[in-house]
């Protein structure tokens, strides 16, 4: 039976002193999946994410992305993963031609790799007009539906969200999930921590952390049921009013 | 009143709880004074030097003697042939070789004159020269000596004795120069970045919506700056005459009120910088770039202003800190009054109150 | 007091950020101005703070005008901007000791305004703010905001970035502040939130959309909209988006809102159509239009 799991959680713990940001998490992701990591700012979610996305060493507990360990291999995880925060993602001083080339760079492609992955995203996004623009005159939907192509470039196993629709008007929100959703059909996996709990019925499964655990772990629909609630909002209000 | 109070309260929070700027503001003067005071020197001590005697007589063995007897010259070796006088100083053992002629005692009673060679190596000019005033000392004070007993005709001795600092100890020259570096460095930095970070965190945005004055959030930042740098300033001046035994010639009194106006030129540059700085970053820049840099060369601290080029020493003029360190060698070294530098006095003032003039002008009271 | 803007715009270099916004809030009024970033809104906040000048325009605060009284306005209003800015290094204490003073006041003498806010974070008052949770953060500016009992409130996006759970907390709060008289301007990307004002301005582009209270704006919603749920979403839209008839589809949590710009439209249809494309488990129903359909519609 081949295993299907590109993200496997083992008790993974992290700590800062005697404060515990993530106490002993388990989960799995399978591959293809829509994943959404949810819970409230403090829950250490965050904290959890950088340690899958190989940045940061946990204390205890055993981990495995994209078929490598996050102790060991934290270097071949980076090559196999798209990164993707709300925060930072492209470079607001380079056109949009320039930032593509240059990811397409770090990621590894060949030229005329890089060169047949930008007549792609020209053809997908209608790039064209603005390939030359500084990334930085763009409105923010556009740079982030930009960051999210670009976080693909290299085809990876996972994509890891963060939170990459904050601020972002309604209708610029529903196209990059359709990104997100045409990304997953394909194969690639997706992990995706958001704020807006309408997002959260978008997932396929979702997990909710709080104060370091993982407190629930289901389908949105399986949840809802659970704990009786007409939408995600609900079921993170009563469960993270503990 | 009571706005204002308390927001320096909330700035000396600030100061104290940033474990960085304490370090630099309390840590770096005291190191960089010991630095200068014990590591960088002018004088010399136990230099290598060669004898080469052609004569070996009694009176030679007696000045050798008295070489090597001080503190400043260790004999390392003595030459036999001519030749080795160039070898040794490729090698680069020695820095000086002294050569007495054949003879020497000989001529000496015979007709009062004897010739000695001080060959020294001036591949380092400052040490070179130093070498040749130490030995013309000792080998003048030999001949001072043995004179006693002889009636001669008159002999010319020229002496010379570096004046306000006659051991040329070199920490004297540069107390006053880092003094002058320290206080402008913690009051314009300082000064700057503390004005910039509150930009740069938005909380500069609440302080403007809000009944204080712009005025009250300058000063208010400014106040503990002085404290800190004044506290600066007799730490540097104590560790001076405890550590280093400088002598402060003049009055205590006078010293204090210059260095409070110096810091207050300090300061007020520190706010102009703001006012033109978006970030912490680019008002530390600034001020290392386009305060601290033109300081340290153009003020007279290391290089002397009268051996630059005509333009340069124009330029000089313009800053602040050339006039302090005058200020400050006058009254250290020189122990002079008011009426001695009451022209570098005034234009520090004038400095101090046009920087103050302009950062006033340009203090935005907007976000744009 | 009240806030009255008059036609105002601002540029930056090349481009309009507000463009001929007008809108007045009562006092007493929950107001507030939706839409998301690069909308305009803390351009629009920063000028009725009085720290920038409008290019055009006029507004007055309270009847004093931002330009000529900016004075009267700075003593008089409570902000909290958005980048959410308090004193990291000093305790909850010390930052609403701080606050307190520069207006004039202390803790003691308004504390009935706070005390709700503050009872939540009380535990923690010796501890630095840097080290606060988001949602305690925001909790502490609304006191340090309040503490010198403003009459008006300028809230520039207080929730973003933080859970559900702390912005609903956050919005029971300003109901009850609401009920001692304070006017409050907040903005929000939250189109949940517009609910919950008295009024709101939709603005997107640095255009306002439309004025009015929620209900009004919800009814004014010239189609009917539907709920389609079955069991593969991404399919799902793909089959709506291709059936002739659609005047919008856009995906809401678990279901799909679909429009037909048809007056007669049969659900019926519908559901053949998406029988045909093999989907399982369909389900149409009408359902209740929200601020955010309507700003969707609006923003075209």
């Amino acid at each position: 039976m081949k295993n299907n799991n590109v993200i496997k959680v083992e008790n993974l713990t992290k700590a800062f002193g005697d404060f515990t940001a993530v106490n002993s998490i388990s989960f799995e992701v399978k591959k293809g999946e829509i994943f959404g990591f949810l819970g409230a700012n403090g829950a250490g979610k965050t904290t959890a994410m950088k340690m899958l996305i190989g940045i940061s060493k946990p204390t205890s507990g055993k981990a495995e992305v994209a078929g490598f360990d996050v102790f060991a291999q934290p270097e071949d995880i980076k090559k196999n993963i798209g990164y993707m925060s709300q925060k930072f993602a492209l470079y607001d001083d380079l056109t949009v031609k320039e930032n593509i080339t240059f990811f397409g760079g770090i990621y590894g492609l060949s030229r005329s790799k890089i060169k047949e992955k930008r007549s792609e995203l020209v053809a997908e996004l209608g790039l064209g007009d603005i390939l030359n623009e500084l990334v930085g005159s763009l409105p923010l939907g556009w740079k982030q539906k930009l960051s999210f192509s670009i976080a693909l470039l290299h085809n990876p196993i996972i994509v890891f969200l963060d939170e990459p629709t904050g601020g972002v008007d309604p209708i610029t929100r529903r196209q990059f999930w359709e990104m997100i959703y045409k990304s997953a059909n394909n194969g690639t996996t997706i992990f995706v921590t958001t704020h807006y709990m309408d997002e959260a019925e978008y997932c396929d499964r979702v997990s909710i952390m709080v104060d370091g655990k993982i407190e629930a772990l289901d389908t949105p629909k399986k949840l809802k049921e659970a704990y009786n609630a007409h939408n995600m909002n609900e079921v993170f209000l009563k469960l993270a009013r503990g | 009143m009571k706005r204002f109070i308390g927001f320096i309260k909330k700035e000396f929070y600030h100061i104290f709880r940033d474990k960085r700027s304490l370090f630099i503001l309390f840590g770096m003067p005291v190191a960089q004074i010991l630095l200068f005071g014990f590591a960088i020197t002018n004088e010399i001590n136990n230099v290598d030097i060669a004898i080469f005697d052609k004569s070996n007589d009694v009176t030679t063995q007696e000045i050798i003697h008295k070489i090597s007897a001080s503190k400043f010259f260790s004999i390392k070796q003595n030459i036999t042939n001519e030749t080795d006088i160039e070898t040794v100083f490729q090698k680069g053992k020695v820095h000086a070789v002294l050569v007495f002629e054949k003879d020497f005692k000989k001529n000496l009673t015979k007709t009062n004159t004897a010739k000695v060679h001080i060959i020294t190596d001036a591949t380092d000019p400052n040490t070179a020269n130093s070498i040749t005033n130490y030995i013309s000392a000792i080998i003048g004070s030999y001949r001072q000596e043995i004179n006693k007993d002889i009636n001669l005709e008159y002999q010319i001795d020229t002496k010379t004795r570096m004046v306000y600092n006659p051991e040329l100890k070199s920490v004297f020259m540069f107390v006053p120069g880092v003094m002058t570096i320290i206080l402008m460095l913690v009051s314009a930095m300082m000064t700057s970045i503390s004005i910039t970070r509150e930009k740069e965190l938005g909380t500069m945005e609440i302080l403007l919506v809000s009944p204080l004055k712009p005025f009250q959030v300058i000063v208010g930042k400014v106040i503990p700056y002085i404290f800190l740098s004044i506290i600066n300033a007799v730490v540097i001046v104590l560790l001076s005459i405890f550590v280093f035994e400088m002598p402060i010639q003049g009055s205590l009194f006078l010293l204090a009120l210059e260095s409070v106006f110096f810091i207050i030129t300090s300061l007020s540059l520190g706010i102009l910088i703001s006012t033109v700085s978006a970030t912490q970053q680019t008002a530390m820049m600034i001020s290392l770039m386009g305060l601290m840099l033109p300081t340290i060369l153009l003020s007279g601290f290391i290089f002397p202003i009268s051996s630059m080029p005509l333009i340069l020493q124009v330029i000089s003029n313009i800053i602040p800190a050339k006039w302090f360190i005058l200020i400050l060698k006058g009254i250290m070294l020189k122990g002079v009054g008011l009426f001695f530098i009451w022209k570098e006095t005034l234009i520090l003032i004038g400095m101090t109150l046009f920087f103050i003039a302009l950062s006033v002008k340009k203090y935005k009271i907007r976000l744009e | 007091m009240s806030i009255s803007v008059k036609n105002i715009s601002k540029s930056f270099k090349k481009v309009n950020a507000v463009n001929d916004v007008s809108f007045e809030v009562k006092e007493g009024e929950l107001f507030g101005l939706i839409g998301p970033d690069g909308a305009g809104k803390t351009t629009i906040f920063r000028i009725l703070t009085t720290l920038l000048f409008a290019d055009k325009g006029a507004v007055t605060i309270a009847g004093f005008d931002v330009v000529d009284d900016y004075k009267e306005i700075r003593n008089n209003v409570g902000y909290m901007p958005g980048k959410f800015s308090l004193y990291q290094d000093l305790t909850v204490e010390e930052n609403l000791e701080f606050f307190a003073t520069i207006f004039g006041t202390t803790i003691e003498e308004n504390y009935e305004l706070i005390k709700d806010i503050y009872i939540q974070i009380e535990p923690f008052k010796k501890r630095r703010a840097g080290k606060l949770s988001g949602g305690m953060k925001q909790k502490l500016a609304l006191c340090c905001a309040l503490i010198h009992k403003p009459k008006v409130l300028f809230l520039d996006e207080p929730t973003t970035g933080v859970d559900p759970v702390s912005r609903k907390e956050f919005w029971e709060m300003l109901k009850r502040l609401q009920q001692k008289g304070i006017t409050i301007l907040v903005s929000t990307p939250y189109m949940d939130e517009a609910a919950l004002c008295d009024r709101i301005a939709l603005i997107q582009g640095g255009k306002i959309l439309q004025i009015d209270t929620p209900q009004e704006i919800i009814k004014h919603y010239p189609k009917k909209i539907y709920d389609v749920s079955a069991d593969n979403m991404y399919h799902l839209i793909k089959s709506l988006k291709s059936f002739e008839h659609n005047y919008s589809v856009y995906p809401f949590g678990e279901f799909v809102h679909y429009t037909d710009n048809r007056a007669n439209f049969n659900p019926q249809e519908l559901q053949q159509y998406l029988e045909t494309k093999n989907h399982q488990n369909i389900k149409i129903e009408i359902t209740k239009t929200t601020i955010e359909d309507t700003f969707m519609e609006l923003a075209k």
